[in-house]
């Protein structure tokens, strides 16, 4: 038998330098999040302060929180378009139970989008209709009940027990919004790395008939997916409401696709089966850092940029991005032949 | 026939019948394994063969007859319930997740845990062990798409051998394999044998076949007409059982419909020398003369494809010139060679090329609408009479020009893309793989309009890993091995050994037995 | 191994007809061609009856002035769908055109004082901007190869951001008959905004149907492989189809800033590009490429319209109509969804 192992030609020199491009992908994020955390440091006095940071974080755990979500699903093969929607849904809901208690603030948000997520995950995987149509329109269902539950204002939350605190509070000067983020990519990374379902999710997205042949339930994963990405946007509302005070049926315009930036800033890809939460994080991370530059550069001065530019710099950041992703895999195709 | 239980077999399929629609596609049809049995089942086309499969492993509800599986009446509602009790399938396209690891792909869904997570380190120790005991040295922990599509294969067996089936149905296992590759299958198959596995063949190449299967079963029209150990049957019995015809009928008729003579070579045509891309193309020399027909040879991989691609410009190359009637071209792109008036029909017909939600009238003139326009209107008119003339006269079976193609048969499909290109006129035709995967009359009927084309002086360049094909329809044959012409051998000199030859060692002198005898 | 390959093409790859009974398949089939149709009637039939002056030329006109600018993008839409993409950008497209035209006839940028001058280049540079800019989409695609969900989504989000950028996000307010005749001008009492959305969807509606041009289009959404090697231009159609896109953005743009006598980057053109996916897939245009109506994408934009007139009409909030606009989409999508090739 041990002829045979010469008849079978093994690349397995490619698949080094394959690896290879793919660490240096997924480096290349957490390279350029160092620069540019660098670039502010050396630049601006108080970039490294703990305000700064802790303000950093605070504000963006919620669009990380949205990004997770999308992780998954996209990973899953999937996209989901009504994370922001169903993020100020749940908004609203924090801000009109938090009258009535610390917990129900939280929590009722939270299964309200983990409802919502099911309710998407549902109608994909029982009527097979692509995940895009299916999530655009409860994008707009849920918009359209937050609407409804908040009458069409922004509703006021109490804190009465405490929930502004939520979004605002620290533990051990760490914002509270920033530990629940991290102990969500942790159980997220752990989950997609470690777990039957997590690799399953990969298995679905990277070939969806060998899924099914292979006996994974694949509709239960999709169910899943989209229920944990729904459940991630709820609580990404809840901070929300929290963090401003009040529940806001109109905000998340467009969560979704900054949602959809961090993961393939991150080097997931977006055709599904293959992905990392890490660099997911670090792509949110990276998207919502420029913003913060934006403000330093202007405090500096010299310059006044228009907070407008922040999306016009966003955009191109994606940009650059995308097309170097795009280079990186081309050659690694090349290298391939 | 009664479903009598016999406990020497592991598999009994009894009185099967299966009906869709409008066809009877399995009728009263019956198929015994054995245990620890390399079972072959062969069948032309529409036979019933992937039908028998789908209702065996309950992709498809039968509408009457048993199935008896190791001993007890089994109705399978899905293929996962069927890999749950013992009976994999691999399929032709291979059923695995290209970008997760070897071993995951081999434990997907059962991946070993520990303290509820996955256990990597036994889950890749594992792996390699059952792939070592086929003699397979990879590393486990790298993505399949890495490895070459023989060891994907294996991942897919190993896989199914892991479930402890005890019956493995492969489908067409072969079909993307070249010859050394299918050596190591073969391999696997007898180690599956000596461990207890039963194995399902079904394959369309004889040869192997005979090679590595103990008994045929032999389908026609969705019943078993046959059913025997393989040695007690000629290749030549088979093939007539098969077709349903007398032993005689089939010696008369040959092999394929071309024409043994030799076609009046008129002026070159085309002359491509030295094209060269990337490993795939290290030297392919080509030339075709109008009026002829040129067979190109080679083993899966030798470049036969991206030759013909590289001269119709839908690959660019690095070096290497093309020459059309004596002048020197560039080809950018398909539709300057469309232009120069060559035509392309590609291997894979449903990835390269119907249109599928296009109708059959679309599908014909797709290349011929710069000339059927003006101001970049189309002329219905002439664009129905090109249609209707077509379908006339290559016999295409259609409700109409309005059908979509991908309504009609493989055979009826394949028709449509030869006119796409007869239509508008061409001087060169290149066909990749011409008459693969029809059924034998659309064969034929296009292997004698191949032969009639050339009559009338359109040279063709015709792709095709049936060696019938090439010995009897081309006027001369063009042999590539890895990238490069290694032979041309005009038509008296043509040959199955000199083609084997040539595709194995590089030179038609040479042919050492001891190197192919191993499975022949 | 000795390969002398079968004999008499025992080649064999099974296509048994998996075909579903006839039946449902006929049924089905209604519902793919004419479920939109028959779900417009069924609404025109409902207001006819129920709701008080609806068959009046004004609540008539009401309705297809509003959805006039949703046509026309998803008109564009509909082009990019059926070549397999999708365009994320209309609404930061009618943006910034929204936001030029105004910087022009204002003479903002540049002062000529003739509006002789300045009037055809308010309506033509902005529109050329904004097909400038879904070339750019297009060459994202077509050359470097970059999903056209995510192309389109490096200037939905930078685009919008362009707009607001140029005008420094300030309100512009005026008040110019002859510019805002696109959207306000009314020859024989039609606004002018309606006869160009029939126009435009006339054009294109021929277009896929009668040239070379449209069959390109839908043989690259319908096997982009296939239809290379037939000759067919695919980058150059890709190309194309973003960039008539942007262009009838640019329209869009000039018409909704016509209408509000002012053009705020915030908003023009916000959501749009759910609005004109949704009128596409309503109209029975499948998301996978490959097949196109023109015609079904004005109809479904219609439904979608008159559904929340009707619950508008009826008293549901806007809010509301939100859900059941949700809840159409998916109806509307279940009932034409193709069975699995």
């Amino acid at each position: 038998m041990a002829t045979l192992t010469a008849k079978v030609p093994v690349r397995s020199q490619v698949s080094a330098r394959a690896r290879a491009t793919s660490l240096l992908q997924r480096q290349g994020v957490l390279v350029a999040l160092a620069l540019l955390i660098l670039f502010g440091a050396l630049r601006y006095e108080n970039f490294l302060s703990v305000y700064n940071i802790a303000s950093v974080l605070r504000f963006n755990s919620m669009f990380a929180l949205v990004a997770l979500g999308m992780t998954f699903v996209i990973m899953s093969g999937g996209i989901d378009l009504s994370v922001g929607s169903v993020a100020a849904f749940a908004s609203v809901i924090a801000a009109l139970l938090s009258p009535y208690g610390f917990l129900p603030a939280i929590f009722a948000p939270v299964l309200v989008g983990l409802l919502l997520g099911f309710v998407n995950g549902w109608i994909i995987a029982k009527y097979n209709i692509l995940p895009f149509l299916v999530t655009l329109a409860m994008l707009l269902g849920a918009r359209g009940l937050a609407l409804i539950f908040s009458n069409n204002r922004t509703v006021a939350a109490s804190n009465a027990y405490g929930f502004i605190n939520f979004g605002n509070g620290d533990v051990f000067s760490v914002p509270i919004p920033a530990l629940i983020m991290l102990l969500a990519f942790i159980i997220g990374a752990v989950m997609l790395n470690y777990s039957r379902f997590g690799r399953h999710v990969l298995a679905l997205g990277g070939n969806e008939d060998a899924a099914n042949l292979m006996g994974l339930p694949v509709d239960r994963i999709k169910l899943a997916v989209y229920t944990i990405s729904g459940g991630l946007a709820g609580l990404a509302g809840v901070i929300l409401a929290a963090q401003f005070g009040a529940g806001q049926p109109t905000e998340g315009l467009g969560w979704e696709l900054s949602a959809i930036a961090s993961v393939v800033v991150g080097g997931t890809l977006l055709t599904g089966g293959l992905g990392s939460v890490g660099a997911s994080l670090v792509g949110a991370l990276l998207l919502g850092l420029i913003f913060n530059i934006l403000n330093f550069e202007n405090g500096r001065g010299f310059i006044s940029l228009s907070a407008y530019w922040q999306s016009v710099i966003r955009g191109a950041f994606l940009l650059v991005v995308v097309i170097l992703q795009n280079r990186l895999a081309k050659r690694r195709e090349v290298e391939r032949r | 026939m009664a479903a009598d239980l016999r406990t020497d077999l592991l598999l009994q399929m009894e009185g099967i019948t299966k009906r869709f629609p409008g066809v009877l596609a399995l009728q009263d049809a019956h198929l015994r394994v054995g245990r620890a049995e390399v079972h072959a089942l062969v069948g032309e086309n529409g036979a019933g063969k992937s039908t028998m499969i789908k209702v065996l492993t309950g992709a498809y509800r039968r509408d009457n007859g048993t199935i008896i599986f190791d001993g007890r009446a089994v109705d399978f509602q899905s293929p996962q319930q069927a890999q749950a009790n013992g009976i994999s399938t691999i399929y032709q396209e291979i059923n695995l997740v290209p970008l997760r690891s070897v071993s995951e792909n081999i434990f997907m869904g059962r991946e070993p845990l520990r303290y509820g997570l996955i256990d990597w380190k036994r889950m890749n120790y594992d792996a390699a062990a059952i792939l070592q005991r086929f003699g397979i040295n990879v590393d486990v922990t790298q993505p399949l798409t890495n490895l070459n599509v023989a060891v994907q294969q294996m991942v897919a067996i190993a896989r199914a051998v892991s479930f402890q089936s005890k019956l493995v149905v492969m489908d067409e296992p072969t079909s993307s394999l070249d010859e050394r590759e299918v050596a190591t299958l073969f391999d696997v198959i007898r180690q599956l044998k000596r461990e207890g596995v039963s194995v399902i063949f079904v394959s369309h190449r004889l040869d192997e076949l005979f090679a590595v299967c103990d008994r045929v079963t032999i389908m026609r029209d969705g019943r078993t007409v046959d059913e025997r150990p393989i040695s007690e049957i000629t290749k030549l019995q088979l093939v007539a059982r098969m077709l349903g015809k007398e032993l005689s009928e089939v010696r008369r008729s040959g092999a394929t419909a071309f024409s043994e003579g030799v076609h009046q070579a008129r002026q070159e045509l085309l002359q491509a020398e030295g094209l060269r891309r990337g490993r795939v193309l290290q030297g392919a020399d080509v030339n075709v003369r109008a009026g002829e027909i040129v067979g190109l040879a080679g083993l899966l991989g030798a470049g036969r494809s991206e030759t013909a691609r590289a001269i119709f410009g839908a690959d660019s190359v690095e070096a290497g010139q093309v020459q059309m009637n004596g002048e020197t071209v560039h080809f950018r792109s398909p539709s300057d060679a469309i232009r120069a008036g060559i035509g392309f029909s590609p291997e894979d017909r449903k990835t390269e090329g119907i249109i599928p939600y296009m109708s059959v009238r679309e599908n014909i003139t797709l290349a011929l609408l710069p000339t059927l326009t003006r101001y970049g209107i189309i002329d219905r008119k002439k664009q129905d009479e090109i249609v209707l003339k077509f379908i006339e006269r290559l016999g295409i079976k259609t409700s109409g020009p309005d059908q979509p193609i991908r309504e009609l048969s493989g055979g009826n499909q394949q028709k449509v893309l030869l006119a796409r290109w007869l239509c508008m006129n061409p001087k060169l035709l290149i066909l990749d793989e011409p008459t693969r995967g029809i059924d034998v009359g659309a064969k034929g009927e296009i292997q004698t309009l191949i032969n009639e084309l050339a009559d009338n002086g359109l040279g063709v360049l015709m792709i095709s890993s049936e060696l019938e094909e090439l010995i009897e329809g081309a006027d001369r044959v063009v042999v590539l091995r890895d990238g490069r012409t290694v032979a041309e051998l005009p038509h008296q000199a043509v040959s199955q050994d000199g083609i084997m030859a040539a595709m194995a060692h590089g030179s038609e002198q040479i042919a050492p037995k001891a190197e192919r005898g191993a499975n022949g | 191994m000795a390969n002398k390959a079968g004999a008499a093409g025992i080649s064999a790859k099974v296509e048994l007809p998996e075909q579903e009974p006839i039946a449902s398949a006929r049924y089905r089939g209604i519902g793919q061609t004419y479920g939109a149709l028959i779900a417009l009637i069924v609404l025109l039939l409902y207001n006819a009856f129920f709701t008080p002056n609806f068959l009046t030329a004004q609540t008539i006109s009401v309705n297809l002035t509003q959805v006039a600018t949703i046509v026309i993008v998803a008109t564009g839409m509909t082009l990019v769908i059926a070549t397999g993409g999708i365009d994320l950008s209309v609404g930061s497209l009618m943006a910034i055109a929204g936001a030029l035209a105004p910087l022009i006839f204002l003479e903002k940028l540049v002062s000529i004082g003739n509006s002789a001058i300045t009037l055809p280049l308010a309506y033509v540079v902005p529109v050329i901007v904004a097909g400038l800019f879904g070339a750019f989409n297009g060459t994202l695609i077509t050359r470097f190869k970059i999903q056209p969900i995510i192309a389109t989504l490096v200037l939905f989000i930078a685009g919008r951001g362009i707009a607001q950028v140029v005008t420094n996000g300030n309100l512009q307010a005026f008040n110019d008959p002859v510019f805002q005749y696109i959207g306000l001008g009314r020859p024989l009492g039609i606004p002018f905004q309606v006869i160009l959305m029939v126009v435009i969807v006339a054009i294109v509606a021929w277009v896929m149907r009668a040239t070379t041009f449209g069959r390109y289009v839908l043989a690259a959404g319908g096997n982009e492989a296939a239809a290379r090697l037939a000759g067919v231009p695919v980058n150059a159609v890709k190309l194309a189809v973003y960039t008539i896109s942007g262009l009838l953005c640019g329209i869009a743009g000039l018409i909704v800033i016509a209408i509000n006598s002012s053009s705020d980057a915030n908003l023009v053109g916000l959501n749009m590009e759910l609005d004109a996916i949704a009128a596409v897939a309503v109209g029975g245009t499948p998301l996978t490429g490959g097949r196109a109506t023109v015609v079904g994408t004005f109809i479904g934009a219609l439904i979608m319209q008159l559904i929340r007139f009707t619950l508008l009409a009826h008293g549901v909030p806007d809010a509301a109509a939100l859900v059941v606009k949700a809840a159409i989409i998916l109806v509307a999508i279940y009932v034409q969804r193709q069975r699995a090739v």
